[in-house]
Order: structure tokens, then C-alpha cells, then sequence
């Protein structure tokens, strides 16, 4: 084999090499959902409060998991709702959420996490009605829950519980319109910087083993992390 | 000289280096069993906080007492023999061959026999007792404490103090769950249990494999759905407990911890009257006790689905093609 051969089989080789890093690197630690920061303006400690809105979606048509049941979170600057379950709060801060809830029901696979627990007063408010427990066995009224395991906060997500509104639930995500419910409550943040990682116990990942499979297993679906900033 | 130097090369004919060796051993291994029983053995895992931790330090600390001196002894000849045994200066001549030892070999073998023997008779008849109940053995144990009952009825026979407290552990991605069937059926996120009192652990899972394991407790048993795997333990002490999911168990296995209290008796009567009063608007919800569940054909999910038209499965929580891999 000639010089030049070698030198440009060599030299392949390496570019192969460079390639294929370079496209782990992008593909797997680069491309993650975006981190929604609700911390901007906002200075640390007890007595600072922030808002935050999600919304969880039927379906997700703005990725290549259509079919997939997703959570939104709407950008506080911008107002846009952005694909993934990521964001910032302040440490300490009371943390004031709404979620919008347009998926239809399922029953809880374990109905003790229909309790709410961790929010401030131990209530939700489901369309503006105070509400500590909710049986999504005895009529359709879960849809997906909102857990921080670490800081005992478990909130069931209400969801639209007609045969009509669960027949016309919304087509395309993000949604703007369509039957849903309106859950808010608040909870503090901990003091303890760090990311505190959420998730719905409700096993939405139809089509896998035991519906735990998919989005609930998938970081911008229905888990994720709630980065507490110092 | 030659034939001399030969023997004590080998460390074999060598009588001096032979009793040399032996002494030094002899010493070190004492000495060393001596600091792993009495200085190191009391901290040893997983601490002294229940019986079955107790026992495993014990099972652990025997096990470092009999391999101490098998360890001492190689480490002694290794460095006995680059000492006194060392190239000097100006020896430029091969080291003697090596010949075995029938009675060497024999001594060995024979030794090692003995402790590997001793040690499987220990470990088979510690399962048979009280010394294995902190692993879960299934639903029918080997060994169960007076009073341990297995079928749910039984467990929910009202707890009193003597008698032994059923606690079911319900492991869920990625959350475990702790279900007093005998102080009213109520279910917590803690686990809280009373000193001095035998403790029956059922555990089982709702969806994938997990793995309960309470570390101080000394119990570390499988969650399996469908199957009512069951430890025991009894707390000699209060304090603190941390519980742990050893089984990879999906994306957030690393976050599924909990953690618990030993506490006293009048303290844990106290918080189970508590618990019970604050989770009744949840305890009404939950199925009926029983030791495992089938979180694919709960009786309740048909008619709320079908009163809404919305089940495609007869009633099932999953299609019929489900479940599905990837």
C-alpha cells in the first residue's frame, strides 16, 4: 500500500472517528429539552414568589412521538409554550402553579395518590373549588398527576370528566383550545439548591409494558426536573 | 550450604524460617481477629439497630475472623520471603528450584476445605433461622417469628402491642408506599415503626421489579408484582432509617429513596391514631388489602371507562395489544 494510501485511509479513520463523537455529543447531551427559567427577576430566599403555568397535552404533534401524552411549559417572557419539563425556580420561593389540563381520564393505577399532599394548605383548586382528594376511580376525573417525591408534593391533575369533552379532547399541541380543567395550587420551594426531578404516576405510556414505558420514562414528556437555583 | 540454602529458599526444610513464619502469622492473625472483633466488628454493616442487622454484622464479622489469618498468612510469607529471602549484592546466581509439599499442599487444601465447608453449613443454617429473615423468602419463610400470619385476612386481624405488626411495602416508579393493614388499612409515604416489636414486611410492586431495602433495618427484599415477598425484623433501637430501591428499576431508580423512624411504642401508637384519622379521605379510596395486586384488571376501572365509552380493552386498562415493547 502506497504512502498516500495509508495517509488517507488514516486519515478517514480519524474523521470517522471525530464524526461519530461529535454526533453523540449533539445528539444525546446537547439536544435535551430547553430549561424554562422562572428565576429571572426574581431575587432567592423566603417571601419571593414566582408563577408558573403548564399545560399537559393528549397527544404531542410537535415532536416524532406524536402519540405521546406530553407536558407544555409556557415561557414567562415570551408567553410561547415550549416542549419540555424542565425549569427554574429560586430556593425558598413560593411557587404558585397552574396547569391546564386537556387530556381525558384514567384511573389511578394506585388511587392513594389522589390525596394531595405538599402544596400549601394541602389543597389544589380545580377550577377554582378547593379540593384535597380526588377518586378517579368512582367517575373520570384524573387525568395525569404533577409529584415531587423529595418534597412530598403529589397534586392528581383534574381532567375534563364528560363523555362529550372526553370524545372532543384537543387535536394538536400545544393546545390553546379544547375541554380542560384549570388546577393551581402553591408549594414552597426547598431552601437546599439542586434539582428535584417530577414525574406523572399516572402509567400514560400506552402501547408499553404496563403503560410505564415512553413518555414517562422520557425527560420533555411526563417527567422531568425542577432545577432550584441559588 | 548448598542444600541448605535450597531449604530455606523453599521455606520448606528450613525449620527456623518455617517457625519463624509461623510465630509471625500467629501473632498478626490473633492480633488482627482481635481488632475485627472487638474494634472494627461494632461498626461493621449494617449496623445493630434491629435483630437481623445485628445478625448480619455477626455473620460479617465471623466471616472476617476466618478469612483474616488466610489473608495474614500470604501476606506474611510475601513479605517474609522479600526480605529475608531478597537478592544480596553480588549474588549472581539462580534461585534454587521449588519442589512441592504433600504436606503443604495437604495442609492447605485441607484448611481451606474446613473453612469453606464450616462457612456453607453456617450460611445454610442461618437461612433456616431467625439469621436469614431480614432477606424476603417468598410468601411461605423458612423461618417465621411466633404469631407471623400470611394471608391477608389474618394481617388485618387489629395490631396490639406483643403481637406482630404487619407493615405491607408497595413499591411504585419511583415511590415506595407503606400499608398498616392492622391499624386500619391506612397507606403513608412513611415508614414508621415502634421498638421492641416484631415487624412483618409484605412486599410486593405494582408495576416493574423493584428491591426494598431498609439499610439499618438489616432487611433487603425483592418487590415483585404479583408476588407477596415477606422479611422480617424487630427494632432494638430508635433512630433513623433510610430505604433505598436496590433493583434498576427505570429512569429514576437512583431517586427512589425514602426514609423512616424506629420509634417508641407510645410514640408509634401516637403517629399510627394520627395517620389514620388525617388519611381516612384516602384510605376509603384504596382497593381492598390484599397481600399482592394486579394493577391490570382492578374491578373498579370497567365502569368508570366504559360509562364514558372510552375503553377499547372490555374494560381492561390496557388494549389487547398492550403491552408492547419498543
Amino acid at each position: 500500500m502506497s504512502l498516500p494510501v495509508r495517509v488517507g485511509t488514516l486519515l478517514v479513520a480519524f474523521l470517522a472517528v471525530v464524526g461519530g463523537a461529535i454526533f453523540v455529543v449533539i445528539q444525546y447531551f446537547l439536544a435535551g429539552p430547553v430549561v424554562v427559567d422562572y428565576t429571572a427577576g426574581v431575587t432567592p430566599g423566603a417571601g419571593q414568589q414566582v408563577s408558573i403555568v403548564l399545560q399537559e397535552d393528549p397527544q404531542n404533534t410537535v415532536t416524532n412521538h406524536p402519540d405521546w401524552v406530553s407536558y407544555f411549559i409556557q415561557d414567562p417572557k415570551t408567553r410561547q409554550w415550549v416542549h419540555t419539563t424542565l425549569f427554574r425556580v429560586p430556593a425558598g420561593a413560593t411557587v404558585h402553579v397552574t396547569i391546564l389540563g386537556y387530556d381525558g381520564c384514567t384511573p389511578l393505577r394506585n388511587p392513594f395518590w389522589g390525596k394531595v399532599t405538599g402544596t400549601v394548605g394541602n389543597v389544589e383548586f380545580v377550577n377554582g373549588k378547593p379540593t384535597s382528594v380526588l377518586n378517579s376511580y368512582a367517575t373520570c376525573s384524573v387525568g395525569h398527576t404533577f409529584s415531587i417525591p423529595s418534597i412530598n408534593l403529589n397534586v392528581p391533575v383534574a381532567s375534563p370528566t364528560t363523555l362529550a369533552a372526553n370524545s372532543n379532547l384537543c387535536g394538536t399541541s400545544p393546545c390553546t383550545s379544547g375541554p380542560h380543567t384549570t388546577v393551581t395550587f402553591s408549594f414552597k420551594a426547598p431552601t437546599t439548591p439542586g434539582d428535584y426531578f417530577w414525574q406523572c404516576r399516572i402509567p400514560c405510556g400506552l402501547g408499553y409494558l404496563d403503560g410505564f414505558g415512553g413518555p414517562m420514562q422520557t425527560i420533555g414528556y411526563m417527567t422531568g426536573q425542577m432545577e432550584v437555583a441559588s | 550450604m548448598a542444600a541448605e540454602s535450597q531449604a530455606q529458599v523453599a521455606g520448606q526444610g528450613g525449620p527456623s524460617h518455617g517457625r519463624r513464619i509461623l510465630l509471625i502469622w500467629l501473632i498478626l492473625a490473633i492480633a488482627g481477629d482481635l481488632l475485627i472483633w472487638f474494634a472494627l466488628g461494632p461498626h461493621l454493616p449494617p449496623g445493630n439497630m434491629t435483630t437481623t442487622a445485628t445478625e448480619e454484622q455477626g455473620a460479617i464479622k465471623l466471616m472476617s475472623v476466618l478469612s483474616a489469618p488466610v489473608l495474614v498468612l500470604v501476606l506474611t510469607y510475601f513479605v517474609y520471603a522479600m526480605i529475608v529471602w531478597r537478592r544480596r549484592d553480588g549474588d549472581n546466581e539462580d534461585g534454587p528450584p521449588i519442589h512441592g509439599s504433600t504436606r503443604v499442599q495437604a495442609a492447605w487444601i485441607v484448611g481451606t476445605t474446613v473453612i469453606v465447608l464450616a462457612l456453607a453449613v453456617f450460611g445454610t443454617v442461618s437461612l433456616w433461622t431467625s439469621h436469614g429473615a431480614g432477606a424476603g423468602e417468598g410468601p411461605a419463610p423458612i423461618w417465621n417469628p411466633p404469631g407471623a400470619v400470611s394471608t391477608a385476612s389474618a394481617q388485618q386481624t387489629p395490631w396490639a402491642p406483643g403481637k406482630v405488626l404487619q407493615v405491607q411495602v408497595v413499591a411504585q416508579q419511583w415511590r415506595f408506599t407503606f400499608r398498616y393493614p392492622g391499624l386500619g388499612g391506612f397507606e403513608t409515604t412513611e415508614l414508621m415503626l415502634p421498638e421492641g416489636q416484631w415487624v412483618q414486611f409484605n412486599v410486593t410492586s405494582i408495576d416493574v421489579i423493584h428491591s426494598f431495602w431498609a439499610y439499618q433495618l438489616g432487611v433487603k427484599a425483592d418487590a415483585n408484582p404479583g408476588v407477596n415477598n415477606v422479611a422480617y425484623t424487630k427494632p432494638t433501637q430508635t433512630g433513623l432509617i433510610t430505604v433505598r430501591c436496590a433493583e434498576l428499576c427505570g429512569l429514576w431508580h437512583g431517586a427512589m429513596f425514602d426514609y423512616g423512624k424506629v420509634v417508641t411504642l407510645a410514640q408509634f401508637q401516637a403517629w399510627a391514631r394520627a395517620s389514620k384519622t388525617e388519611l381516612a379521605s384516602v384510605t376509603s379510596l384504596l382497593p381492598p388489602y390484599a397481600t399482592t395486586y394486579d394493577s391490570t384488571a382492578i374491578k373498579q376501572l370497567g365502569p368508570v371507562l366504559q360509562k364514558l365509552g372510552l375503553t377499547g380493552a372490555g374494560g381492561g386498562y390496557y388494549p389487547p395489544q398492550d403491552p408492547a415493547q419498543p
